[in-house]
């Protein structure tokens, strides 16, 4: 275990896994409770473009990816707010077409595929300095706007139209939270990986949720499990010889599971029918 | 200055998904009224408190609320206190009620700002006011429908309205707690407070409000309770609807007009 903890890559792997996972949980509350669990694998599949696009033109990957994943919330929040095309099929259109322009963009590149492929799934134990300080000045930035905005965010998060009418500008907010959403998840693709992200940002949060009807405490909680999963996740996979990403989201789900059978909520279902 | 109505809408229509959801609305609020606005399903009565709201924008014809659009209201919103349908938001939500009253208060406070102790104090009161102070540690999810109405209701309180918009606030509670809810609202009345209730329960609404508009796209009928009587009826289920007598509870027969289907028989009225 010390000798695990001596190597420096494991160490950096430890560290931005933490973060991650912290930031991943944090945001996950949000997006559960606010129904955004689409939006968010459709911003995360974005990011595919945008590293595609890093690759091509000779740019930091993850610039490219922020951009592009902030383009693409911005996006979905627009056609959705228009109300002239549902939520789910505009995410399901930005998915699929950013998506295939990564795609087309890798084709028109010879040889750098391997370094995407890190990129889908994840390459935590590849994790280099600088992607640790972008992981911690990003991550900082995010959560220092949801504390912040604390009261706001949850306002908008419970009952954005009583926020708008008590002269809380919800749908500035709401904007701001998917651009929240976007940095996340593209801080947290070196981790898990485009496919996975999601996973992360989603099962901690519905873990908490079984657990808790306070919402701070809700943070809380899924914090602990989103830290719990990464670093457990990490070293299982290092033990056991497993894909990182995979045992992290895997490890993630168990939890889930695991919550969802002694949540209060299951038991209290008969009462609350009467209501 | 004084006598300025506090609502006044002239000739407004506003159409919600390309439909005409308000035809050519005209209607004025004095201060210190308490008005129900009645009418079917689907007649407009929510799009009518959105307008007012500002949450809506009319195609046609001007809303003026203290005196100004709703949506240039900016720190005037705070004079208006809204309580929305309690099935608009997820009453499952890990919140607990005294937060959600205080809830109330955060545009107010402002953003980047933490409530102050007496922001926390004004929820205190109108939870205390509307009998919820012992619930403030409880998560709504464990509140009956009744408790719930109430802590939204104290919720739009912790303003300190002096114009208060309630949407179907007694869906899904039963006659007593609905009772004891008008008997709350006529009181908040009596203090001063002017009472907008949106309703399709007719026989309730009547014994508590002195003004009564009937909404069913457009403004039927308004006026006194006891004035408007018989357009109620026709304006909830048009013009062919009546009351007759048929075994121990009277129903009511509603005859679509122009139509040769077989007729509606509503649920029985207890009167």
């Amino acid at each position: 275990m010390l000798e695990l903890l001596s190597y420096t890559f494991m160490q950096r792997a430890l560290i931005a896994g933490a973060l991650i996972g912290a930031l991943c949980a944090v945001i996950g509350v949000y997006v559960v409770l606010k129904g955004l669990s689409f939006i968010g694998a459709g911003i995360a599949h974005a990011s595919f473009g945008g590293v595609a696009l890093g690759f091509l033109l000779g740019v930091n990957p993850v610039l490219t990816a922020v951009v592009f994943c902030l383009l693409t919330a911005w996006g979905i929040g627009l056609v959705s707010r228009k109300g002239q095309i549902k939520e789910d099929t505009a995410v399901g259109i930005f998915f699929a077409s950013t998506m295939a322009l990564g795609i087309l963009l890798i084709g028109l590149m010879r040889g750098y595929n391997v370094d995407l492929f890190g990129y889908l799934f994840g390459s935590i134990l590849a994790v280099t300095p600088q992607d640790v300080w972008v992981t911690i000045g990003l991550g900082a930035a995010v959560l220092g706007v949801v504390g912040l905005l604390f009261k706001e965010l949850l306002f908008i998060t419970f009952d954005p139209e009583m926020a708008e009418v008590t002269g809380v500008p919800a749908g500035k907010l709401y904007f701001l939270l998917l651009s929240l959403i976007a940095v996340t998840v593209v801080v947290s693709i070196k981790v898990v990986g485009i496919i996975l992200v999601s996973a992360l940002i989603v099962t901690p949060a519905a873990a908490a949720y079984q657990l808790t009807e306070d919402f701070r405490r809700m943070m809380a909680l899924s914090v602990v499990f989103g830290v719990g999963s990464t670093v457990g996740g990490l070293l299982l996979s290092y033990w056991l010889n497993t894909a990182s990403g995979a045992t992290i989201v895997l490890l993630a789900t168990l939890a889930f599971f695991v919550a969802a059978m002694c949540s209060p909520r299951r038991r209290r279902r008969p009462a609350l029918q009467r209501v | 200055m004084e006598n300025e109505p506090i609502i006044l809408l002239e000739h407004v229509t506003v159409t919600y998904q390309d439909l005409v959801a308000l035809e050519d609305v005209s209607l004025s609020v004095p201060p210190g009224a308490f008005l129900a606005i009645i009418g079917p399903n689907g007649a407009g009565k929510t799009t009518l408190l959105k307008t007012i709201l500002g949450l809506l924008r009319p195609v046609r014809g001007t809303v003026r609320v203290f005196g100004k659009a709703p949506w240039e209201l900016d720190g005037r919103r705070q004079r208006i206190g809204y309580v929305p349908q309690v099935m608009s938001v997820d009453l499952n939500f890990p919140v607990r009620a005294g937060e959600v009253v205080l809830m109330g208060r955060y545009g107010r406070i402002g953003l980047f700002r933490r409530p102050s102790a007496a922001d926390r104090q004004a929820a205190l009161r109108a939870m205390e006011r509307v009998g919820i102070a012992d619930l403030a540690d409880r998560p709504i999810a464990r509140l009956s429908g009744g408790q719930r109405q109430r802590v939204f209701l104290a919720r739009a309180l912790a303003n300190e309205p002096d114009l208060l918009l309630l949407d179907e606030p007694t869906t899904g509670v039963d006659v007593a707690a609905t009772e004891s809810l008008y008997e709350l609202l006529r009181g908040l009345h009596d203090e001063g407070i002017t009472i907008l209730v949106v309703s399709h329960d007719v026989g309730v609404v009547a014994a508590y409000v002195d003004m009564v508009a009937c909404v069913n796209r457009r403004l039927v009928a308004h006026g006194r309770p006891d004035e408007v009587g018989g357009n109620v009826l026709s304006c909830m289920y048009g013009p062919e609807a009546m009351l007759f007598g048929h075994g121990p509870v009277s129903h009511m027969v509603v005859v679509p007009s122009g139509s040769s289907e077989s007729p509606q028989v509503s649920p029985p009225e207890s009167r």
